[in-house]
């Protein structure tokens, strides 16, 4: 079956996977490191492609006291890394529905009062593995600046690394989507284009060609749609 | 004592120059013989005739036939039997949460159908959450659902079915006008109107995105409004087997708790597949873009209980998939960086194919080079060619890749390749499963009960999809699947919890037995990808 090979004549590197010591391959994500020696992972992994946030993983390298983050289906293992998945952090969650809050920029406080409470120390920021300015986008958030905060926030994948190290106990990536839902939903105009081939469709312009189509011989529907 | 090892080739050490010449457009009769002889589809190799269940006869990829003659993964010899209670009585069972799942579960319960969405891994892990280029939908001025069903039946090589194609674009504006009041986030032109991009093979410019992210966008909305709907959510809890009622309906389903192994036995008076696609086999042997949980288990329960499939034997290999670095492979470069004017190059710098040709077409040419040794060799034993994004920029203006494409960017960028400057070596990956379980407008499968929306499904697209068609079936079907379902559960006939057996399984095994004696059969569904290399029983 299919492998994930590491490069030929790879070199072999000591790594430390939840605190115990391998040798594995160069060239290997954390994940391929675990496969390599034989873990199975089943929380902690997801899309394999950096976008579905399942993957978070902490680690260090040695001589350097500082803490790295990372995805761990993105991320190279090195000579002397250390690193844990953290498969899931625990999180607050609002419940709402976003066309029923009465008014959207208030309705944050009142779902997430805790958005207002940044004590600006940027470790949000540090932390997350998009490289996305989180700390600012939770600024964004209480000045009422949501489209900023959708623009800050685009490439959020939902890890929840954030959380881990906020001192103030809040959950930035969900404040930014409380934030861009709103803007989409209650701030930004209904696309024009949208709105009128939605009427289209319902007054049943359509409808007639349509049926017309699904009805022809398959040779018929051929020559009608083959033709550019 | 330490023994000098050779550096590793580095593929970019000697990049050839690039010679932007055109090459020529391929007649009809050329680009049949392409895919002929180098489209996974159409070689005669790594192939095998089914010979038990609705589809015997069909000759299809030896992955897939290897999980649908398979054994049930409960038992080596006697099913296990069934309890005296169900663990868990609702109207529709909705397995799997990517986009069909969560769309079908949302609206199965604002019909007021009680609904427990099971799932392999998290809710969202999946396919859909992995979407960069778009959702196709008719908005241009000089476009029409009209034009959209011809574009879709002619990109399906005429193959795709008329009534589901007629759905799909009748119902594409309002789908995405309720995702939009949801607040996910298109991009937008200056007037405030949805942008449209070209995609491959269409006559209009109809691909609406959220930049590179769109699957990711859209996912992040629907999974917070499904945890908020009242959906009973069981995550890591895949369906391992479907369960028979009245008139061999179905009635239910087996789920296995991945963390405990316990099996939970669910009494529905509906079933909802929507467990995706099959990337995850690696038939033939190639990488695939898929997350890690696409391994067809609702093709092997389905077909188990007696259900049609339709078209299996095809598969999108979506031309650019990463071959370098190796850790990457099988990851998708979409098809929008060559709408965009990406352009593509063999070892000795020459193009060798028009770069907006079909994804077949595309994903031959790409074959051929490497087959004909004009390929590029990677440190891993693999070959690809060069997918070069610099014409981008120096077409369309500096830093056009790093706004429309900023995931394509940040991910090559964590693996050392700046794809602003350098090219990508990409080769084909195995990305969508063309086929899937046989149903009509509502979902419903040969089996009674039995539902099906999303990747699993087959039909809409034939056998070949156009790009940002299958994120729109998704959204469509999911819901009107979901709908349906969860109606026709709330008007079911009731029935007993004794009346709900494992036969069918029993049945399937015993012409198993026939058609293959004395010989063992793999299990199936096989649930997760096994890639470990140590310490585990199949590599010791």
């Amino acid at each position: 079956m299919f492998q994930y090979e590491a490069p030929e004549g790879a070199q072999m590197i000591q790594v430390w996977i939840n605190g115990k010591e391998w040798q594995v391959p160069e060239g290997l994500t954390m994940i391929q490191a675990m496969w390599y020696t034989g873990h199975e992972v089943i929380h902690g992994i997801g899309c394999l492609g950096g976008v579905c946030g399942a993957c978070a993983a902490v680690y260090r390298m040695p001589g350097n006291f500082r803490l790295f983050n990372a995805l761990a289906c993105q991320t190279l293992v090195k000579e002397g890394m250390a690193f844990s998945l953290i498969a899931s952090y625990p999180t607050q969650r609002a419940q709402y529905d976003i066309e029923q809050i009465p008014d959207a920029k208030e309705g944050l406080f009142t779902l997430y009062p805790e958005s207002a409470t940044c004590r600006n120390c940027n470790a949000c920021t540090e932390v997350c593995p998009q490289g996305i300015d989180v700390r600012t986008s939770v600024w964004q958030a209480a000045f009422g600046d949501f489209k900023g905060v959708a623009e800050t926030t685009m490439s959020c994948v939902m890890c929840g690394l954030c959380v881990s190290r906020c001192i103030a106990e809040m959950a930035p990536h969900e404040i930014a989507l409380y934030a861009r839902r709103a803007y989409g939903s209650r701030e930004l105009a209904f696309p024009e284009n949208l709105r009128q081939r939605m009427d289209s469709v319902a007054s049943g312009t359509y409808d007639e060609e349509l049926e017309r189509l699904s009805r022809l011989s398959p040779d018929q529907l051929k020559l009608e749609c083959g033709v550019k | 004592m330490t023994v000098e090892k050779p550096p590793l080739i580095n593929p970019y050490d000697n990049l050839p120059s690039f010679d932007l010449a055109e090459p020529k457009a391929y007649s009809p009769s050329e680009r049949e013989e392409l895919l002929r002889r180098y489209y996974p589809d159409y070689r005669p190799d790594r192939k095998t005739t089914l010979h038990v269940g609705a589809n015997a006869g069909d000759v299809l990829p030896d992955e897939i036939a290897s999980i649908l003659e398979s054994r049930s993964i409960l038992s080596k010899n006697v099913l296990p039997a069934v309890p005296s209670t169900p663990d868990i009585e609702v109207d529709l069972l909705v397995i799997g949460g990517g986009g069909a799942g969560i769309m079908a579960s949302i609206f199965a319960m604002e019909a007021g159908a009680r609904v427990l969405l099971a799932t392999k891994l998290r809710v969202g892990d999946s396919n859909t959450v992995m979407a960069e280029g778009g959702i196709q939908v008719a908005l241009g001025e000089d476009d029409s659902p009209v034009q959209h069903f011809k574009d879709a039946y002619r990109g399906g090589h005429f193959t795709g079915d008329p009534e589901l194609l007629s759905v799909l674009v009748r119902e594409g504006p309002d789908v995405i006008s309720w995702l939009i009041r949801k607040g996910v986030l298109f991009d937008r032109d200056p007037s405030g109107n949805l942008s449209l991009r070209k995609g491959g093979g269409t006559t209009r410019p109809r691909l609406i995105s959220a930049k590179d992210y769109t699957g990711l966008e859209i996912v992040r909305v629907l999974k917070e409004d499904l945890l908020n709907s009242g959906v009973t959510i069981w995550e890591f809890s895949p369906a391992v087997e479907l369960l028979q009622g009245p008139e061999g309906s179905c009635a239910g389903a087996i789920l296995k708790d991945v963390d405990n192994g316990s099996l939970k036995w669910v009494k529905a008076n509906a079933v909802l597949l929507a467990t995706g696609g099959t990337g995850r086999l690696h038939i033939g042997d190639f990488a695939t873009s898929n997350h890690f949980g696409a391994t067809g288990d609702g093709l092997v329960m389905a077909y188990r209980m007696g259900a049609k499939l339709l078209n299996m034997e095809s598969f999108q290999y979506h031309p650019t998939g990463v071959i370098y670095p190796s850790e990457m492979a099988g990851m998708l470069i979409t098809e929008a960086v060559r709408g965009a004017g990406a352009r593509m190059f063999n070892r000795h710098g020459k193009r060798f194919v028009q770069e907006l040709e079909t994804r077949d077409v595309v994903a031959s040419a790409i074959i051929r080079e490497c087959e004909e040794g004009r390929g590029v060799r990677t440190p891993s034993g693999h070959h690809g060619v060069y997918l070069d994004l610099t014409a981008i920029d120096r077409e369309m203006g500096e830093g056009t890749v790093e706004r429309r494409f900023p995931n394509i960017v940040k991910l090559m960028g964590k693996h050392q390749v700046d794809c602003t400057k350098q090219p990508i070596l990409v080769y084909p990956t195995l990305h969508y499963q063309n086929g899937g379980i046989a149903s009509d407008t509502s979902g419903r499968t040969h089996v009674k009960g039995l539902y099906v929306a999303g990747e699993a499904s087959g039909g809409v697209h034939g056998k070949n999809r156009l790009m940002g068609n299958s994120l729109l079936e998704v959204f469509v079907y999911g819901r009107r699947v979901g709908e349906e379902a969860a109606r026709e559960a709330l008007e079911r006939k009731p029935f007993s919890w004794h009346e709900v057996n494992l036969g069918h399984v029993e049945g399937f095994q015993k012409n198993l037995e026939k058609e293959f004696p004395g010989t063992s059969r793999p299990e199936a569904p096989i649930l997760f990808p096994d890639y470990r290399k140590h310490s585990h029983p199949d590599h010791a």
